[in-house]
């Protein structure tokens, strides 16, 4: 029996057969997958998914795959929860996990949905994958098509950063620079979509794409020992993903996963050169998201136009959490503040996370003993000429390679 | 006179057609003037209180109307309007 049974309308309901496609004919909703939620409440239990391989596959029934789909991976997912025992000292949190997912295979949370949409993509006859993407998911993207010896489309923006640039042709798909921003990538390829008989990951095939999110949250509850944190701080770009966790939660109380049903208070976090979902936070309608032009660092959530704006601020005052946002500066120091108190390096995106943490801290939000996970969603050497550009290391010396050199210039 | 272009998922409402072309000098009456020719695109694209829904971008030209004047936006002659789903991030 197919545990996948349709499409059906976030906003009006209305029902669709299984078939790429986003967007619902009626009124413009997108549109999730549909489960067979019987069926899969009888299957799905933690020792079913705890003697599943060390990847996010092990929630394979809660994917938009069958049984006898072969899924194409790279072994993303079940990526490392550290504690934070320094970072949660200097913002006075003594539960602070961070979910490290730029350790997956290129780097970036990307591949989990990456590997869904390729895996349903390939399944359902597809021979070219595509997509618009501010870098991580192109990266994601040609890898996984590589992968499966699969077409490749990646458009990008003309003005990338280098880095991200050369992480995605390495693997030698048709590399398009679109010169215009992501928003207008994005809009060329909504528009391509009705002339290419091509999955675009982010467009077409976003139901079963998107459901890929849901692991990252799986996995956290699953590594804090079937429990709910207490809150869950997550970055804000079209909202796609923190849709997803919302959606996570429910189907880890739904199918009986963990024994809590406090739902976590999910918060969004933005860079305030690109702030659309946290600007309508602010104001008297937060269901009212007016786009933006952005400008920011924090490329790859610079989305001025976010699909998924409204229902990110739904998600946050339902669960009670919020949408906030850190400035340029900010982003940077976080960075920097992760990488000293954690070793861990993160991009730009990870820096506004990290930077709303630690705002939202210093503002008192927490009491100290709340268990507060923040998703780092890249690595840091995607974006790492912001650090380079931004000023020199302060501890850095230059030497001879003497001894006499050494004493003069260092104190130890 | 200005040009809708239209998306796949709203072309059985235009009877197939890509573009249609309208009489009509500001985006809120382009739209009127849509919707007296084919019926159901005013559902479509604006909510109950007369605004763009959420769900539906329109580019006058290449320009995002909702960061200009929206419907009250000025159409002329040789001007395409596009109607696009939002979509997902990457």
């Amino acid at each position: 029996m197919a545990k996948l049974l349709g499409l059906r309308c976030r906003e009006c309901g209305a029902e669709y057969e299984l078939q790429a496609t986003h967007v619902c004919e009626m009124c413009f909703g997108p549109l999730d997958a549909v489960y067979d939620q019987a069926a899969l409440k009888k299957k799905v239990s933690r020792q079913r998914i705890e003697q599943g391989p060390a990847s996010m596959w092990r929630y394979r029934d809660l994917l938009p795959v069958e049984d006898d789909t072969p899924v194409v991976t790279l072994g993303e997912g079940f990526t490392p929860l550290v504690k934070a025992e320094r970072l949660g000292a200097e913002l006075g949190l003594r539960n602070l996990y961070l979910k490290n997912d730029s350790m997956n295979p290129t780097n970036s949370f990307k591949d989990r949905v990456v590997s869904v949409a390729i895996s349903w993509a390939r399944t359902h006859g597809f021979e070219t994958i595509a997509c618009a993407s501010t870098g991580n998911l192109a990266n994601a993207v040609a890898a996984y098509s590589a992968r499966a010896g699969l077409e490749c489309f990646v458009f990008i923006p003309v003005d990338l950063e280098p880095a991200k640039v050369v992480s995605i042709s390495v693997f030698d798909p048709n590399v398009v620079a679109v010169r215009g921003n992501y928003d207008e990538v994005n809009r060329l390829c909504s528009q391509l979509l009705e002339s290419t008989p091509w999955a675009f990951c982010n467009i077409n095939i976003r139901p079963f794409y998107a459901e890929g999110s849901k692991t990252l949250t799986f996995e956290t509850v699953e590594q804090l020992g079937w429990r709910l944190p207490h809150e869950i701080i997550i970055p804000i770009a079209s909202g796609c993903q923190f849709v997803r966790h919302r959606q996570a939660i429910r189907e880890l109380i739904e199918y009986g996963l963990v024994r809590d049903e406090r739902v976590p208070a999910l918060t969004g976090a933005q860079a305030l050169g690109c702030a659309p979902v946290y600007n309508a936070f602010k104001s008297d309608t937060p269901e009212r998201v007016m786009p933006v032009k952005p400008n920011t660092i924090a490329r790859s959530i610079a989305i001025g136009n976010p699909s998924d704006g409204i229902y990110v601020n739904r998600i946050a005052l339902e669960t009670g959490g919020v949408v906030e946002a850190v400035t340029e500066d900010e982003i940077v120091a976080a960075m920097r503040l992760l990488a000293r108190t954690e070793g861990i390096f993160t991009e730009t995106a990870g820096g506004v996370t990290i930077g709303v943490l630690a705002k939202l801290a210093k503002a008192g939000r927490w009491k100290g003993d709340e268990v507060v996970v923040a998703y780092v969603t890249g690595h840091g050497l995607k974006t790492a000429d912001v650090l380079a550009s931004v000023d020199g290391h302060a501890r850095r010396v230059e030497i001879d390679p003497t001894l006499k050199s050494f004493r003069e210039k260092v104190n130890i | 006179m200005p040009q809708f272009r239209i998306p796949g998922p709203l072309r059985r409402l235009s009877e197939g057609e890509m573009t249609v072309a309208v009489d009509a000098t500001d985006l809120g009456s382009a739209i009127e003037a849509l919707d007296r020719r084919y019926p159901g695109f005013k559902d479509r694209l604006l909510d109950q209180n007369g605004e763009l829904r959420q769900f539906v971008n329109v580019y006058l030209n290449d320009e995002d109307v909702r960061l200009g004047p929206g419907l009250k936006a000025k159409v002329s002659e040789k001007d395409e309007i596009s109607i696009v789903p939002a979509v997902a991030g990457g």
